[in-house]
Formats: structure tokens, C-alpha cells, sequence
């Protein structure tokens, strides 16, 4: 035990001669967090919009009004030819164009149907169909408005039938806003990134410089060595979450529902597999660029794109899905989203908690296996 | 002049070539990764997970879930009998929306009483939860306009549908979201293996103490510079080929605009990341910092704030001046506007402007580093 004291002391030494890491570990997370929580957004409000008046009427204008009200877009154009709509979309200037016939006012009048023609630009196709949704809706409402109009002009007085409407309730995140929903994944993605390269280089470096070989004579067993190195990085990677939590409850307001205490229990199981991760790229790199290539590409942009931080599992395809189930980050952000914004506790996540627990713990002594064989 | 960039090269191919597992990796891991995250980059929400409560249990009712389980968009997972069940399902994420029938939803449709459905939705993921929101509330108008015009036709009353929407999507049909991601990570992809490679170059000789040999001998700091540069463009050149041709093969991201143009912003946006590269190389002393920056300025400012996911747009406006410092920003809508639209130089000189203005500032910064150290 007192050898592994003495060998967590020798690490941090070598943290302290070396002050750019600190700044690096500690300090980045933290601007990274702020920086990121207000960028990572995909709320869709002010569309840009171009509207192309061909009626030039009262109630074409009454329409365009609709849609200025709405919050959703923005009409920064109003143009009098398709070639002018044209370049504006092309030049990603406007994402949506709605034109309006020039016989729009005199077939709503006469009871005909009046056809609105609205372009999008397709290229982000999230984006378009969130807004078509919205053009939809905005139409839809002013065509029932003109439909009662119709109605109580006919003198009908009765109601002739029930209309239904939805009314919504969307529970955990009532103002839809993505940054909630974004910042605890940072949270995450910043742990990974830290652990992982902190592990995988450290103990390449070792090697490179040739200071593992006088490890290796000194009494330490291989256990010892790996404790002595890992645990280090765990105390590290519970400072930087710590202060990650914190910018994200105080600076940006979004308070942990659950319980904090299970939050840093179950972000341990998750450490224990990224710092099994690291060790093990460490063992399969010989020098510090293969360490490095081998965590950005193989470890983290996986951990990325296949954990559902910014891509739903649900919407990918099956055989991806299947992929999915191997990536901790999966389950840490079940994890940290639930606890998060849900309330949820070990209860509703004991699963998903065991889960991390099992993987931390497979790769940590496959890689610590695989570790001890290098070095005899 | 000439000579000595080749000479400085030369010896740089020498000793990428000499690492063939990282050759390997470099020229083999983009295509995998490429194929592997282009399945998973998918913001299409298939179909949405419903739960039922239905209070009323009438013919009615039925007929309503009917035309709800019919419908495309909706797949109904399960069928719920009381309140308590509701906080379960959505916490723990079985359904996405769980749609409320009020108990007297037949009397008021029979008793031409306005109602309303209740649709409770999970809105931790803001985004999928405003598609869903559009869709019910689409699905409940038209329920609604379907009771309405079989109550006027009975009645013989002439009716008309007030508004046609005709919405039309440009460059991408099908709205597809798969490829609007493509080019950011391609762009994502090549950013992060060219900074990773050039940003240890120099840090690799000043560990090992070589960089006093270059600094004596008479290669000016220019060329240095260009001979570190030079090897990694043609490697990420070949990068950036193989993986463009493969997101045509896989993904069906044709090449819309010119080829030159492609080529031409290509190597604008990977001067400027391969001179950022040198550009940490000349302020880390130790690769595992060189490596820390390099991950820190290269991979998650790409992911969140270049636009690749989240719409600049819909950034704070202090946060969409920060991106103007993340190449990737430029490149992905060069990209974006070859690949998906076809537009033309006019559309992005702009673009590669600010790219070679990155590159032009980085190189002269590294430049004057290490000759200040070199007359140390």
C-alpha cells in the first residue's frame, strides 16, 4: 500500500512540472462547457423567410402577418421574382420561400381552394421538415379561422360539429430547449476525453523515454504499477466532473433532479471502463502518435457518434443499434441524462448502472492482463 | 529554398514511412470510421413509440386509436389503464408521447362539444420532441377536419378546403438527414488526423532533442515550416479522396459542383488546419500536451461549434463569432454547397478566403516562435 502511495506521489509530481497539462486538464473542461453549452443548439426559431406577394392583398398580407407573429420565422425578404428566390436560397441566405398566387384573395372569397407554394432548402433535412411543420400549422390555423368566418357568414348559428385539438404537455424539458438536454452529454464526452488521453499517453510516454524498464526493477508489482498509475487519473477525472457539474447547476442553471451521490457512483463505474480503455490502447501502441491516433479515432469519435450525445440510437439503423450496445458513453448518458432531468435514481437505472460496473471491470482486467504481459 | 523544404520533407516521409502500423491506421481508419458513422448519422425519426390511455372506451375512441395505429408516423407500444402508469413509461423511455382520451370523447363528439386530446411528450431531447409535437398536433387537425366534413356532407353543405399547401424540398428530396451530415464529417475526419499528425511533428523533435540539429542547420524557419507541411497535404489529399469516394459508394453524396473547386477548397481548409497543427507543435513542449491541444482545438469545436449539428444560426451571436475560429466551419459549408447544391465559386469564395487568411496567420505566428528559439 505504502509503495502505491508513493507511486500516486511520483505521478503527481510529474503533473506539477509539467503546468500546461494542469491548465489543459482543469481549466479547458471548464470554458469548454460554457463555450459548448451555448452553441450546442438545434432549437428552431426565426427561419430566415422570403415571401413572394403576387396577390399584394389585404388578406395576403393578413397571412404573411401569421407568420410573423408566430416566432418561428423571420421574413427579412419580400421579393417580386422566382430568380430572386432562387439566388436567396442558393446562397443559403433564406431557408424558406413561401409564395402566394395572385388569385389568392378572389378564391378565398369565391370559396375556392387558394394554392400556397413554399419552398425550403432541403439540405439540412431536420431543419426543413421541423419548419414545414411549422408552415403547416401556421396555414392550418388561418384556414379554420376563414372556415368559421364562412360558417357564421351563412348565418349557421349551432355549432355542427365538435372540433378536436391537441393539447400537449411535454414533460422534463416544458421549453423544449436543447442545451438541457446537450450539456449533461458534454459532461460526458469531457470525462472521456480527459481519462482516456491522460492513460493511453502516460504510460506510452513511459515507455518511449525508457523509464518503464526502471519501473520494472523497482520491488512494484504490475498491480501496483497500474493502481499507482490509474488512480491519479480517477482522482483527476472526479476533479474535472466536479467542476463541470458545477458550470452546469450555476452557470447555466439546470439543476441535478436526482441524486448527486449516484451520479459520481455510477460516474466511477464509467471512469473504471474509460481508463480500462486508455491501458488498453496504451498496450497495443508503441509510440505516442499510435497512442493518440488509436484513442481520437478508435476510442473517442465512436464514443461520439454511436452513444446517442447528439444522434438518437433509436433512428439509427438496426445493425448500428447493435453496435451501440458495446459503447459505455451509451449508458453513462442514459445514466446522467435520467438523473439529470428526469429525477430518475438507482431504482429506474440499476441496469444500466451494473452494466457500466460489468464493462469497467471486464476491461480494466483484460487490458491490466494484457498490461502485466508487456512488461515481463 | 526550394532544396531545403524538399530536404526538410523528404525526411518527414522517411519517417512516416519507417511506422508503417501508423501508416496503416492513417490511410485505412477515415474510410472505416467514414462508413461506420455515416450509417449512425441519422436525425430521421422513424416512427414515434406511442402509448394510449384511453379513458373513454367507446366505439369512437377506438376508431380513433385505429386511425392513429394506421398512420405512418405512429407505432403503438402499449396500452395504458391508469395515471400511475404514465410517470414509468416515460422515465423510463418505453414510449416518446402518451395520448390522453378524455372519458367523454364519444358524448362531446355526439353532443358537438369541442374536446381536446391530450398528448403528453418526453422532451428530453428537444429536437425528436418538436417533431413529434408536429406531427400529433398535424394527426389531431386532420382528425378533427375529418369529423367536420362528414357532418357538413350530411347536412349538404358545400364546404372547401380554404388553403393548399405545396411544399417543395430543393437538393434534397427526401429530406434525408444523413447527407447534410456527410460533409461535416468529412470535414471532422480530416481536421482531426491532420492537426493530430503535424501538431507532434516538431514536439516529437524537440523530445528527442533533434530539433538542435535543424536549428543549426541553415533551413530558414519558412521552410521549416513548409517542409512539415508539405508531406501531411499529400497524405490528408489522399485522405480526403478516398473518403469523399466513399461517402459517393455508400451514402450517394455525388459531387454536384466542380471538381476544381472541390480540389482548391480542399487544400485552403487543410493549410489551415495543418498550420494550426505546426502552430501547437511550437507552443507544447511535451507531445501529451500537443496532443491535449490539438484534441481540444480540433475535435469538439467541430462537432459543436462549425455548424456540422447545431445551426450556426441558432447560436448566441458572441458564440457565432467564436466560430469564426474553427476552420471547419468554412469547409463544411464549402461542402455543403459542392456536394449538396452545386453552387458555384461565388457562393464560398468568401470561404476559402477566410481559410487561407487561418493559414497565412498560424504559419507567420510559427514562423516567428521558432526563430525566437532558434536565437535563444
Amino acid at each position: 500500500m505504502n509503495l502505491i502511495k508513493i507511486f500516486i506521489i511520483k505521478e503527481f509530481l510529474q503533473f506539477k512540472r509539467d503546468p500546461k497539462m494542469f491548465i489543459v486538464v482543469l481549466i479547458a473542461p471548464i470554458i469548454q462547457l460554457i463555450f459548448l453549452g451555448y452553441a450546442a443548439n438545434r432549437d428552431i426559431q426565426n427561419v430566415d423567410t422570403a415571401v413572394f406577394d403576387r396577390d399584394k392583398s389585404a388578406t395576403s398580407r393578413e397571412f404573411i402577418r401569421s407568420f410573423e407573429k408566430s416566432g418561428y420565422f423571420s421574413v427579412n425578404y419580400n421579393i417580386n421574382d422566382y430568380d430572386e428566390l432562387t439566388e436567396l436560397i442558393d446562397n443559403g441566405k433564406v431557408i424558406v420561400g413561401i409564395i402566394i398566387p395572385d388569385d389568392f384573395e378572389k378564391n378565398l372569397n369565391t370559396k375556392k381552394t387558394a394554392n400556397v407554394q413554399t419552398i425550403f432548402d432541403g439540405s439540412d433535412g431536420n431543419k426543413a421538415s421541423i419548419a414545414a411543420g411549422y408552415v403547416q400549422s401556421i396555414a392550418s390555423g388561418f384556414a379554420s379561422n376563414i372556415a368559421i368566418e364562412n360558417i357564421e357568414k351563412a348565418g349557421i348559428k349551432t355549432q355542427l360539429f365538435s372540433s378536436v385539438e391537441p393539447e400537449s404537455r411535454i414533460w422534463y424539458n416544458p421549453n423544449l430547449t436543447t442545451r438541457n438536454y446537450m450539456l449533461p452529454g458534454i459532461s460526458g464526452l469531457i470525462l472521456i476525453i480527459i481519462t482516456i488521453n491522460l492513460t493511453s499517453l502516460a504510460i506510452v510516454k513511459e515507455r518511449e523515454i525508457g523509464t518503464l524498464e526502471q519501473l520494472i526493477v523497482t520491488p512494484l508489482k504490475p498491480y501496483q504499477m497500474i493502481a499507482g498509475k490509474l488512480i491519479p487519473f480517477t482522482i483527476m477525472g472526479f476533479v474535472s466532473l466536479t467542476l463541470v457539474l458545477s458550470v452546469m447547476i450555476f452557470w447555466f442553471g439546470i439543476p441535478v433532479k436526482g441524486s448527486v451521490s449516484f451520479l459520481f457512483v455510477s460516474s466511477f463505474a464509467f471512469m473504471l471502463s474509460t481508463l480500462g480503455l486508455g491501458l488498453f490502447v496504451s498496450t497495443v501502441s508503441r509510440t505516442q502518435q499510435q497512442a493518440m491516433i488509436t484513442s481520437a479515432f478508435l476510442v473517442i469519435m465512436p464514443m461520439i457518434f454511436l452513444s446517442g450525445f447528439s444522434f438518437p440510437v433509436e433512428n439509427m439503423p438496426v445493425a448500428i443499434q447493435y453496435i451501440t450496445y458495446i459503447i459505455p458513453l451509451k449508458y453513462y448518458l442514459i445514466i446522467i441524462r435520467g438523473i439529470v432531468l428526469k429525477g430518475l435514481g438507482f431504482n429506474d437505472l440499476w441496469q444500466e448502472c451494473i452494466i457500466l460496473f460489468g464493462m469497467g471491470i471486464f476491461i480494466l482486467v483484460l487490458s491490466s492482463m494484457r498490461f502485466k504481459k508487456r512488461l515481463e | 529554398m526550394f532544396r531545403n523544404i524538399y530536404s526538410i520533407s523528404k525526411k518527414e516521409l522517411i519517417q512516416i514511412g519507417r511506422d508503417r502500423r501508423s501508416l496503416m491506421i492513417i490511410f485505412i481508419l477515415p474510410v472505416f470510421l467514414l462508413t461506420l458513422f455515416g450509417y449512425a448519422i441519422t436525425l430521421d425519426v422513424n416512427t414515434i413509440k406511442i402509448g394510449i390511455f384511453d379513458k373513454d372506451k367507446t366505439e369512437t375512441s377506438r376508431n380513433f386509436i385505429n386511425t392513429l395505429g394506421s398512420s405512418a408516423y405512429f407505432n403503438i407500444v402499449t396500452y395504458i389503464n391508469s395515471e400511475s402508469e404514465i410517470n414509468n413509461l416515460l422515465d423510463k423511455g418505453k414510449v416518446q408521447c402518451i395520448a390522453v382520451i378524455p372519458v367523454n370523447f364519444s358524448k362531446d363528439i355526439a353532443s358537438k362539444k369541442d374536446l381536446k386530446i391530450q398528448y403528453l411528450i418526453d422532451g428530453v431531447d428537444a429536437n425528436t420532441a418538436t417533431i413529434i409535437l408536429n406531427y400529433v398536433n398535424a394527426f389531431t387537425r386532420l382528425y378533427s377536419q375529418s369529423i367536420a366534413q362528414e357532418v357538413l356532407a350530411r347536412n349538404g353543405i358545400k364546404q372547401f378546403q380554404p388553403l393548399n399547401i405545396e411544399p417543395q424540398f430543393w437538393y434534397n428530396k427526401n429530406l434525408d438527414t444523413t447527407q447534410f451530415f456527410i460533409p461535416g464529417l468529412i470535414a471532422m475526419i480530416l481536421i482531426v488526423i491532420s492537426v493530430i499528425l503535424t501538431s507532434i511533428s516538431l514536439v516529437r523533435e524537440k523530445e528527442f532533442g533533434t530539433i538542435e540539429q535543424i536549428t543549426v542547420s541553415p533551413v530558414t524557419s519558412i521552410q521549416l515550416i513548409f517542409g512539415k507541411i508539405l508531406p501531411y497535404l499529400v497524405i490528408s489529399m489522399l485522405i480526403a479522396a478516398s473518403i469523399i469516394f466513399m461517402g459517393y459508394i455508400l451514402f450517394g453524396v455525388t459531387v454536384k459542383g466542380s471538381y476544381l473547386l472541390l480540389f482548391t477548397g480542399t487544400i485552403c481548409y487543410l493549410m489551415a488546419t495543418l498550420s494550426m497543427g505546426v502552430f501547437i507543435s511550437t507552443v507544447a513542449d511535451s507531445q501529451q500536451v500537443a496532443f491535449q491541444i490539438a484534441q481540444l482545438v480540433s475535435q469538439l469545436p467541430t462537432i459543436i461549434l462549425s455548424g456540422f449539428i447545431f445551426p450556426i444560426e441558432s447560436m448566441p451571436y458572441p458564440i457565432q463569432l467564436l466560430s469564426y475560429i474553427t476552420p471547419a466551419k468554412y469547409y463544411i459549408i464549402i461542402l455543403r454547397d459542392i456536394l449538396l447544391k452545386g453552387s458555384g465559386f461565388d457562393a464560398f469564395s468568401e470561404q476559402m478566403l477566410y481559410l487561407l487568411i487561418f493559414a497565412t496567420i498560424f504559419i507567420s505566428i510559427s514562423a516567428i516562435k521558432i526563430k525566437r528559439a532558434k536565437s535563444i
